[in-house]
């Protein structure tokens, strides 16, 4: 059941759709993220949302009620801004009473909530400052604060750690989660930083071009990638391009993969044989070998050379050079006492596996994500331009 | 070597602003001072200076229409502040929120009828408010006004033609805050219930106070002094300080008369001044 609900919205700006045809439904009380690079209209749809843009075309529905023509001041949605948008004029005090006189609540009234705001955000002892007096996790706080203070049903964050530097970012990010589960109201929370979103959210909606590419929990998004954007937009992989085969083992199917010996894959999208695909597999997902490893049908094998070992202590990061022109990334993780390792050095010849189930068969091809995808070398990147675009 | 460091920005200091404190010591300073010295002198019938010292100038002072004009100079000048900043204060809200490239074509629009004399432009207004002209016969002809009233020689048209001449100097300031204003506060405003006046109230005024403080003084100040304009479009029935004084000196020939009532508009000048720059100092030391 839906709490709010994005219905088909669309919206350009002088024909440039900055969103494209979004629906989306988030529900009651969870950490809802909008994640995506710079410029793909995540901001606008938060924007949407608050009431400062109104979309082109589509409905939003807040609780069963229509809500896309309400003005701002209308709605029981309050936002953080990136910049935080603080009153300089105002002391923090009152920044946070400022919701409150507006909707004229009596000084009692507004005294005893500012200061039960103040503790909850641990800001006792500045009410008197002003907001350039405060430091920038102070400042986010007195931002949740200005906006929680009115009881809103939903709380709209606009890359609410992009203005903080890393350490105060992961403190933060503990702190956002922590003031969640204790007011229990629906955050939405716009990001390009893949971590953050991952680290907090119930569930994630990708987007690319002012398009949802997928929406689901983080562990979906990442081990289930529908699009070959997602997969390459959510944390590290690689991508071999091939032609789908016959079918193999029930749902698996065979790939063929310029270069390499034969490749199987589960084929759960049911793409057809003669159809060209990716198949991307996650570094961790990849085990490197210095001997061959003995032949089991279900392992994918192929041959390498290394050329880059990343030494990160609980991790070794390698970068192999495989058949075909590809350069591979490899994570191995270090669970047993490191030393007793077998070491895999520079320039030493060493095999690749990985198991069937590893490798995300993914259709969908866009030009516009060449750049993100790191596609493999100019051969096949030539011969994937031949192909017909999805839409 | 310490002293050296120390010393250096301070002696750069001294050349750079040195010429212009001397320059005003000399032009301003001590001729204000003098201006004060000479209202303590007795007046000569020849319409000189005299010998001595006196206070008797200051018991002319006690003039019974002058307490009017003083009351009428402040009243006039405030009136003219607050309606610059009316119309200042939303045309620098336009103007900061029109797209880049025409912010500063707009801006010029409203610049180049400056450009023309200032006493030309006080003249036009004469032309434009007298009994034949434009304006009269069109309020005649509406109906709102009937013949032969004169929309000249009162202080509404020396309010309406003050106004008109200080609208830039408000407005500069005021735009110039304006530009440096975060808008995104205004959405913060609206987001936390306010309507679009509210917040154009709650948060945009008060965000751009330095330019509105500014502001009021490069408009209230000229006019607690002014003349031409009084003289010219108010006539002997809105008389302010400055027509006194011009008064005193040209036609009565009482120079330590026109002294002392200089040194009372000095005051009535320096007490804005003041406050204004007291307000700034208390807001920014709590700042
Ligand atoms: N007010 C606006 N006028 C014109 N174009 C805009 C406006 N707001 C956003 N855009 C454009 O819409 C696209 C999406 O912007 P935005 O929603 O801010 O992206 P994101 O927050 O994901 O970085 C961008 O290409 C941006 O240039
Ligand atoms: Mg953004």
């Amino acid at each position: 059941m839906a709490f709010l609900e994005f219905q088909h919205i669309r919206k350009t700006f002088d024909g440039f759709p900055a969103v494209d045809d979004v629906s989306l439904e988030i529900r009651k009380g969870e950490i809802f993220s909008l994640l995506g690079p710079s410029g793909c209209g995540k901001t606008t749809l938060l924007r949407m949302c608050a009431g400062f843009e109104r979309p082109t075309e589509g409905r939003i529905i807040l609780n069963g009620k229509d809500i896309t023509d309400l003005p701002p001041n209308q709605r029981k949605v309050n936002t953080i801004f990136q910049s935080y948008a603080l009153f300089p004029h105002l002391t923090i005090f009152e920044n946070i009473a400022f919701g409150l006189r507006v909707a004229k609540r009596s000084e009692a009234e507004i005294h005893d909530e500012v200061e039960r705001m103040l503790k909850v955000m641990q800001l006792k002892g500045h009410e008197r400052k002003k907001p350039h007096q405060i430091s920038g996790g102070q400042k986010q706080r007195v931002a949740i604060a200005r906006a929680l203070v009115n009881k809103p049903e939903i709380l709209l964050l606009d890359e609410p750690l992009a203005a903080l530097d890393l350490k105060l970012r992961q403190r933060m990010l503990v702190e956002l989660d922590a003031i969640h589960d204790e007011v229990g109201i629906t955050f939405i929370m716009v990001t390009h930083d893949q971590t953050e979103a991952m680290g907090i959210s119930d569930r994630i909606a990708v987007m690319n071009r002012g398009k949802i590419q997928q929406v689901g929990r983080p562990n979906e998004i990442y081990e289930a990638p529908t699009t070959s954007f997602v997969a390459a937009f959510i944390g590290d992989t690689n991508f071999f391009v091939g032609q789908v085969g016959p079918a193999d083992h029930g749902d698996y199917c065979r790939l063929k993969i310029e270069g390499f010996d034969r490749v199987l894959c589960y084929n759960d999208k049911r793409l057809k044989p003669g159809q060209m695909a990716y198949v991307s597999v996650r570094p961790e997902k990849l085990r490197i070998h210095a001997e061959r490893p003995e032949d089991d049908p279900r392992l994918n094998l192929i041959p390498g050379k290394v050329t880059d070992v990343i030494y990160e202590g609980g991790r070794t990061d390698y970068w192999v050079d495989g058949p075909g022109g590809y350069r591979i990334s490899v994570t191995r993780a270090h669970q047993l006492f490191g030393l007793d390792e077998a070491p895999i050095e520079w320039n030493q010849a060493v095999w690749l596996s990985w198991h069937a189930d590893d490798g995300y068969m993914l259709e969908q091809y866009r030009e516009d994500d060449e750049e993100l995808l790191r596609l493999p070398a100019a051969p096949e990147a030539g011969r994937l331009a031949e192909l017909p675009d999805e839409d | 070597m310490k002293t050296e460091k120390f010393q250096s920005p301070r002696v750069l200091e001294a050349l750079l602003t040195g010429p212009g404190l001397i320059w005003l010591l000399v032009f301003f300073l001590l001729p204000t001072f003098n201006v004060l010295l000479i209202s303590f002198r007795p007046s000569t019938l020849t319409g000189g200076i005299g010998e001595g010292w006196t206070l008797e100038t200051f018991t002319q002072l006690r003039n019974p229409n002058y307490p009017l004009i003083v009351f009428r100079t402040l009243w006039v000048s405030a009136w003219i502040t607050a309606l610059c900043l009316l119309f200042s204060i939303p045309v620098a809200y336009c103007l900061a929120r029109a797209p880049a490239r025409w912010k500063t074509r707009l801006l010029l629009l409203i610049m180049v009828p400056f450009l023309t004399n200032f006493i030309i432009r006080v003249f036009a207004w004469k032309v434009i408010l007298h009994p034949e002209g434009w304006v009269a016969s069109a309020f005649i002809a509406v109906g709102w006004m009937e013949a032969g009233t004169q929309l000249l020689y009162n202080v509404h048209a020396v309010v309406l033609v003050s106004v008109y001449t200080y609208l830039p100097f408000s407005l500069l300031p005021v735009y110039a805050a304006a530009e440096k204003f975060d808008f995104t506060l205004l959405e913060a405003a609206m987001d936390l219930g306010c309507k679009r006046l509210e917040a154009f109230l709650k948060v945009f005024v008060p965000g751009i106070s330095r330019g509105v403080w500014t502001a009021t003084l490069l408009v209230l100040i000229p006019n607690l002094g002014a003349y031409v304009i009084p003289d010219i479009i108010g006539g002997h029935r809105s008389m302010m300080l400055g027509n006194i004084i011009a008064r005193r000196l040209f036609s009565d020939r009482n120079l330590p008369h026109a002294a002392a009532l200089s040194s009372l508009l000095t005051l009535l000048v320096l007490v804005p001044m003041v406050v204004v720059i007291f307000v700034r100092r208390r807001r920014e030391a709590s700042t």
